[in-house]
Formats: C-alpha cells, sequence, structure tokens
C-alpha cells in the first residue's frame, strides 16, 4: 500500500492482476518481472559454483522502480557506481506493485544482492525475520545523514540495515493566490487552524480538500494527529501493537478528528486523492494535506503557485516538529553473493555522489544526504528539504509503520467507518483492538 | 418415428456385447492392444492428477491452512496451529465479514429477481423479429464482451461524485461510489448492465430453438400469447432455464472484480472473495486468517454445487 508515485501508476494499481494481463505492456512488464526473478535464480545457480570465480566483479540489484523517470535515474546512480569501483551492477526491475506483493516470496527465494525497500516497520519487520543483512559497517561509513534518517534505518536490535536514498514530506499544501486574494495567514496552532477554515468556509472554499476512496490517504490524517496531540513515541508503539487502541489518548486523536471533519471536503469515500487535489488546484478547496507529490496535479507554470505548511501544533508540550515522511531507499539480502560488492553498493547508494546524482536526474525527488548538492532544487523542494531537516522525528506513514496485514485489513475499514460515522468512537476503537490483538501474537 | 430405413430384423448384426458367453467378453478384452490400455490408463490418470494437484489438493491446503496463523514466511514446519480461532475472529471481531456476506446474497438476489428475468423479457421482445432488433441485440450484448473490470471503469465515467456524468446532468451530488448506502446497488447496476445481455443471448438462442408448431398449436388451442409463453414455451426450454439459472449464480459468487476495481471491496462494498483477497494476497498475508474466510467461501459454493447436481441427476434419471 504505498503511494502512488505518478498517475500513471496510480491507475494502473487500479486494475486487478488478473485483469492486468489485457494491457500489452504490464503483460510484458510482468513477464520480464517474472523472467528477471527467474534469471536471478539461475545466475544464483551459476554463482554458487563459481563463486570465487569471475562473479567477483559484478552485484545484483532488484529495483521496483519500473516508472520510466526514476527507472533512469536509477541506471545513472549505478553507472556512476560502475565509474567509480568498477564493478558491474545487474539491474532486475519489477512492475512496482508486483514487486511489493511479491516482497515475501522474493525475499525467501534467492532474491537480488541488494533491492529497493522502504523504512519503517516494513524494514524492520523483515530485519527481524532475518531476511536482511546487518549493514552497521556501512553506515559507520556514510556521512551527511540526520539522526532522523539513522533512526529510521534502524532495526529492532538496535543495528542498521537500511540506506535511505530519497523521500518526500506530508504537510498542508495550498495555493498562494487564493490565500494573498483572501488575506490567510499560516496556522501554528489548533485554534488558528479551525478559526482559518471557518474563514474559508464564509468566503466559499472547502477549507480541507480530502479523499479516502483508496484507504490509505486518511491514514495521513491520523498519523498526523496522533503526533501532534501523543507525540511520536507513542506514535511508533502504538503502530507496533505495543499500545492499546482503547486508551484515552487515542480517543483523543479521533475526537479531535471528528471535530476537523466539518471543515473537511464531504464524500471523502468516493474520491481519489487526484480529485481531491484537483479540487485545490481548480481554487474550490483551501488547503489539502497530502505527500509532496500532490504537485503532480499543477501544471508546470501552477508549480510556483504551491507552498505548504507543517500541519500546527495542538500541545505545547509536544510541539510540532515531528511529521511523516516516508523514507525510500535499498537493503542488502540477507546471503548476498557478491557480499562485499554489495556492500559497496550500499557504501555508494548512501553516500553524497549518488546523491549529486539524483538530484541533477530527477527533480520530483528530495535526496536523503544531507550533504548532496541540493542547489538544483526548486523552491518548493527546498522547504520541503528544510522541513524535513529540521523535524526531530521522522515517522513513515502508517502502513509502513505497522504491520502491513493489520494496516490493511484493520486500519483502512476502521478509518472509513470513522469518517461515515465519526460518533462512535468508543465502539471504533475496541473494534481495533480486538483486532490488534488477534494479528499481533508473535 | 425416424427417417432411417428400418433394418431388417434377420439382416441385423448382432451387437457383440449381447453374446452372452464368457468367451465373447474375453475375446473383448483381448481386443484392447497394449497401447490401447496405456493410452486408457494415461485418459483416466492424467485428469486424475490435475483435477487432485489443482483442484483438491489446494481446497485441502486451504482448509488445514484455516487452522494456523501463517504469515507466509519461515519453513512450513513451523506454521502454528491455532485451532478454530480464525473461525471464531472472522464472525466475531472481523467488521466486515457480516456485511459480506449480506453483500453475497444480495447479489445473488438482485441478479436473480431482476437483471436474469429482465435479460429473459428483452430476449422475448427481440424474438419476435422487431424492426432494427439485430441492433438493440448488439448493443445489449456489447456489455458482455467487456471485462468486468473494464465496466468499473466506464461506470466510474458515469459516477463519479464531482466529475461524474450523471451528476453533471442533473445538478445533484451524489457520492454514487463513496455513499456505503447507494454504491452497492450503483455496482449492481453496472453489474446487470452486463449481466442482462449475457442471460438475453442465452435466452435468445433457446427461443430460437423452440419447434415452431407447438406455438402454432397453442394458438390453435386459443391460448394467449402471454399463457403461450408460460404453459408451453417456458417449460420446454426448461434446460436453458437450468443453464440460465447456473450463470446467475456463478456470476453471483464471482462478483469480485467490479468492486476491486471501484475500491478494493471496502466501504460498502464488502464481498467474501474480495476478504479473501485483501487477506492472502501481497504483503499483508493473512494467510491462516484469508484461508478461513476463504473455507467458508468453498461451503457456501458447495450449497450452490449441490443443489445444481441433485437437479441435473434428477433430470438424468427421468
Amino acid at each position: 500500500m504505498s503511494r502512488p508515485q505518478s498517475q500513471a501508476e496510480y491507475l494502473a494499481r487500479l486494475v486487478p492482476p488478473s485483469v492486468a494481463g489485457i494491457n500489452r505492456r504490464s503483460l510484458l512488464a510482468g513477464a520480464a518481472g517474472t523472467g528477471a526473478l527467474l534469471g536471478t535464480g539461475l545466475l544464483a545457480g551459476c554463482g554458487d559454483d563459481s563463486s570465487s570465480g569471475g562473479s567477483s566483479k559484478d552485484v545484483s540489484l532488484g529495483s521496483n522502480q519500473s516508472d520510466p523517470k526514476p527507472k533512469d535515474v536509477l541506471v545513472k546512480v549505478t553507472d556512476g557506481f560502475k565509474t567509480s569501483s568498477g564493478v558491474q551492477v545487474a539491474i532486475n526491475t519489477v512492475d512496482h506493485n508486483t514487486f511489493q506483493e511479491n516482497i515475501n516470496n522474493y525475499l525467501q527465494g534467492k532474491p537480488d544482492d541488494v533491492f529497493t525497500w522502504f523504512a519503517g516497520y516494513r524494514m524492520r519487520f523483515f530485519a527481524q525475520k532475518g531476511l536482511a543483512s546487518d549493514i552497521s559497517d556501512v553506515w559507520g561509513k556514510l556521512s551527511g545523514y540526520s539522526d532522523a534518517f539513522k533512526k529510521a534505518s534502524t532495526g529492532d536490535d538496535g543495528k542498521q540495515y537500511f540506506v535511505p536514498a530519497s523521500y518526500y514530506p506530508w504537510a498542508v499544501f495550498y495555493r498562494k493566490s487564493v490565500w494573498q486574494q483572501h488575506g490567510y495567514q499560516v496556522p501554528t496552532t489548533l485554534d488558528q487552524f479551525t478559526a482559518l477554515g471557518a474563514q474559508m468556509k464564509r468566503d466559499g472554499l472547502t477549507p480541507i480538500a480530502f479523499a479516502d476512496k483508496d484507504g490509505w490517504p486518511a491514514m495521513g490524517t491520523f498519523d498526523i494527529l496522533n503526533l501532534r496531540i501523543n507525540g511520536y513515541q507513542f506514535h511508533i508503539d502504538l503502530m507496533a501493537g505495543k499500545e492499546a487502541w482503547t486508551s484515552d489518548k487515542v480517543k483523543k486523536v479521533f475526537d479531535t478528528w471528528a471535530g476537523l471533519l466539518p471543515l473537511h471536503q464531504p464524500d471523502s469515500l468516493g474520491r481519489t486523492w487526484q480529485e481531491a487535489a484537483q479540487s485545490l488546484q481548480q481554487k474550490k478547496s483551501g488547503m489539502y494535506l497530502l505527500g509532496l507529490f500532490v504537485g503532480q496535479q499543477f501544471s508546470n507554470e501552477e508549480q510556483s503557485d504551491l507552498d505548504f505548511f507543517t500541519f500546527p501544533e495542538i500541545d505545547p508540550a509536544i510541539g510540532a516538529k515531528a511529521l511523516d515522511a516516508p523514507i525510500d531507499g535499498y537493503m542488502m539480502a540477507r546471503k548476498p553473493k557478491n557480499e562485499d560488492n554489495a556492500r559497496k553498493l550500499m557504501e555508494y547508494f548512501g553516500g553524497k555522489d549518488a546523491g549529486d546524482i539524483t538530484v541533477k536526474s530527477d527533480p520530483t525527488t528530495l535526496v536523503a544526504n544531507g550533504s548532496a548538492d541540493v542547489s538544483g532544487y526548486t523552491a518548493l523542494q527546498k522547504k520541503a528539504a528544510e522541513l524535513v531537516g529540521s523535524a526531530t522525528e521522522i515517522a513513515q506513514f502508517l502502513d509502513r509503520d505497522t504491520r502491513p496485514d493489520f494496516a490493511s485489513t484493520v486500519i483502512i475499514p476502521a478509518l472509513q467507518q470513522f469518517i461515515k460515522n465519526p460518533k462512535d468512537i468508543g465502539g471504533l476503537t475496541s473494534s481495533i483492538e480486538n483486532q490488534k490483538k488477534s494479528i499481533f501474537t508473535d | 418415428m425416424s427417417d432411417l430405413p428400418l433394418i431388417q430384423a434377420d439382416r441385423a448384426v448382432p451387437p457383440p456385447a449381447s453374446t452372452t458367453s464368457t468367451g465373447g467378453r474375453r475375446r473383448r478384452l483381448r481386443l484392447l492392444s497394449r497401447t490401447d490400455r496405456v493410452v486408457i490408463t494415461l485418459m483416466v490418470l492424467v485428469p486424475l492428477l490435475l483435477v487432485t494437484g489443482l483442484v483438491w489438493l489446494p481446497a485441502a491446503a486451504t482448509v488445514l491452512l484455516s487452522g494456523t496463523n501463517w504469515d507466509g514466511i519461515g519453513p512450513l514446519d513451523e506454521i502454528e496451529f491455532v485451532g478454530a480461532r480464525n473461525y471464531s475472529d472472522v464472525v466475531n471481531i472481523y467488521p466486515p465479514f457480516v456485511p459480506a456476506v449480506q453483500h453475497n446474497l444480495l447479489w445473488l438476489a438482485a441478479l436473480f429477481v431482476v437483471a436474469t428475468p429482465f435479460g429473459m423479457f428483452l430476449a422475448v421482445l427481440l424474438d419476435k423479429e422487431l424492426r432494427g432488433s439485430r441492433f438493440y441485440q448488439t448493443a445489449l450484448y456489447l456489455p458482455v464482451v467487456l471485462s468486468l473490470a473494464l465496466i468499473g471503469f466506464v461506470w466510474q465515467l458515469l459516477y463519479s461524485r464531482d466529475q461524474g456524468l450523471i451528476n453533471a446532468v442533473f445538478g445533484s451530488s451524489i457520492d454514487w461510489y463513496g455513499d456505503s448506502s447507494v454504491n452497492i446497488w450503483a455496482v449492481m447496476v453496472a453489474s446487470g448492465w452486463r449481466h442482462v445481455g449475457y442471460i438475453m443471448l442465452l435466452y435468445l438462442a433457446g427461443l430460437k430453438g423452440v419447434d415452431p408448431s407447438l406455438r402454432e398449436a397453442a394458438a390453435v388451442d386459443g391460448a394467449s400469447e402471454s399463457r403461450a409463453f408460460f404453459r408451453v414455451v417456458f417449460p420446454v426450454m426448461r434446460p436453458i432455464n437450468i443453464i440460465v439459472l447456473v450463470v446467475t449464480v456463478i456470476e453471483s459468487l464471482r462478483a469480485f472484480d467490479l468492486v476491486w476495481v471501484v475500491n478494493k471491496g471496502r466501504n460498502g462494498l464488502e464481498l467474501i472473495s474480495a476478504l479473501v483477497t485483501q487477506n492472502v494476497v501481497g504483503e499483508a498475508s493473512r494467510i491462516g486468517f484469508g484461508s478461513a474466510l476463504a473455507t467458508i467461501m468453498l461451503v457456501v459454493s458447495l450449497v450452490f454445487i449441490t443443489i445444481y447436481l441433485a437437479t441435473v441427476m434428477r433430470e438424468n434419471r427421468e
């Protein structure tokens, strides 16, 4: 349940895999993916026979970057690695969704030496299951990362398993021109935020664009409210199943949300995030809490009209310094065939050079390494990078911070139930808690 | 009775099986050459293996796994049995389950009570050879060649709350796919749209096959049009009626693609098949829990399969 990176990808995921076959491109992609997986297995067989032979000059990389743009960036980055180390990287690209859906089987079979993945519980889960390698030594050689990034790369045992590459923050986006026209000010407290919403209503705007047809966007609202009301540590513990959903702390999150719901765009359960973003683009909505990818719904000329602020403070003791900023990056398989090269590649991915190449090739991502040359950033990118840089803690988004089975089978229906009927918070939280107890058993 | 020339009894060749001596039977066995026996063995064995391997074993595995809490990771010998916990969880603490069962039944009822009779009605109309009936026939059959997933997209253009055709034309703001009190009906209209064409074509084929002399005889006897249809034509089409019944049941049980395309079977569009997929496929592999749901679906399907088989067997006995 990762967020789609582009509209094409979003549309592609609407189609169930059984039907996707009618699309020639995805059929080919699937075939190529299967081929890649099979090919990997064959390569693995060969590698075992001649482990000390010629294969020491290459390393394999499993990639979910199947969209043209990121795929191209990855090729450029690995080319840079080849130039600096002389090691050839074989990239096995698998369709983005297929990659995630098959990750269990992939990692238990013969995975590539290094593979693309996400930070958060999603990473810690596989680290704890022993399906990834400890790369603490690589982290010893890395520089330019804030503590927040290191924390997000650390497993439950305190060792690092992940190298961050890029990320995007979640914030409240708005159009400068609309705000100038009405003379709105950026709110810094919840009261100011609700007052602003009420003013927008009077001005004939929908205060907060909102969509939850696909189930995941509402998670962003829950995350930020929980981070503002109860703080990062409680949020993470709640996601890890260590805290009770029936506690007053969680109820307060839902209560606050229920208070804000009248400011949200109605009928959100039938709307996609693209449609909600278009209401912001068409100046019908005043603001929209979403990831940086909201910019995809704006034309190039309108990009400079887009601005954002971080969700305002609710409890002064907690502040407003934590946020959701999902990080994409790389992990190393549990038994890489070319362990030395794999470690070298991981180090390169985390280094300044890889960051520089990414900045130059892709204007829609933020680079995780703080020492990378970011002079090519747009104003929005710069501001987004500053926001994340000043964050004290970075959460990864609900479906990356908790068990995937819990997020998709329990939380999505529960949040949709809440949006439908915000009154029965007691019944809702006890239903979540009952299901949580059954899922978090090990 | 038949146009074939009657065979003279004295010239008829006695069928080999009717020679009752055991010697005859032995001779017949000897007729099966070595190759024949190999072929027959293969013809029995291969389908048997296929059916066992691809149908029975997975079904048995599903039932077995439904008693575990396996997450799809780790060796099979580490699977932990949890007894009937998955089933009690499904029934007691899994909110989407009850709506899913209701929706499956609702789906069956709507196709059976509304869409199927409507398809039959259209078939009867088209059977009257109205002017332009080929055009109507094609138009009504067109949706059937589309996949249900595509139909979901097509109707999305009509149903979208902010950008859809229906709300634009009528100036309404009904959230057709998002409001859980209307979306099941909206989706069923889309599903019925296709089902009607399907039934219409099946039924039209049946109507064309009805002996015209039957209708003439009914007309001569002074039966009204509707009386002739219900008393003469309808009963004659019994085999088609059974096929239509079976198609309706199958369509309602496999109603999955449409809700999956709309919103992955959530928020008012829960179906058991969608819940199974949500739990088993992908990163969220609650394989044990999903298997329990799948087993429940298997039991539901078995009810219909039993009814069907019972009907067909009774038919054959008559």
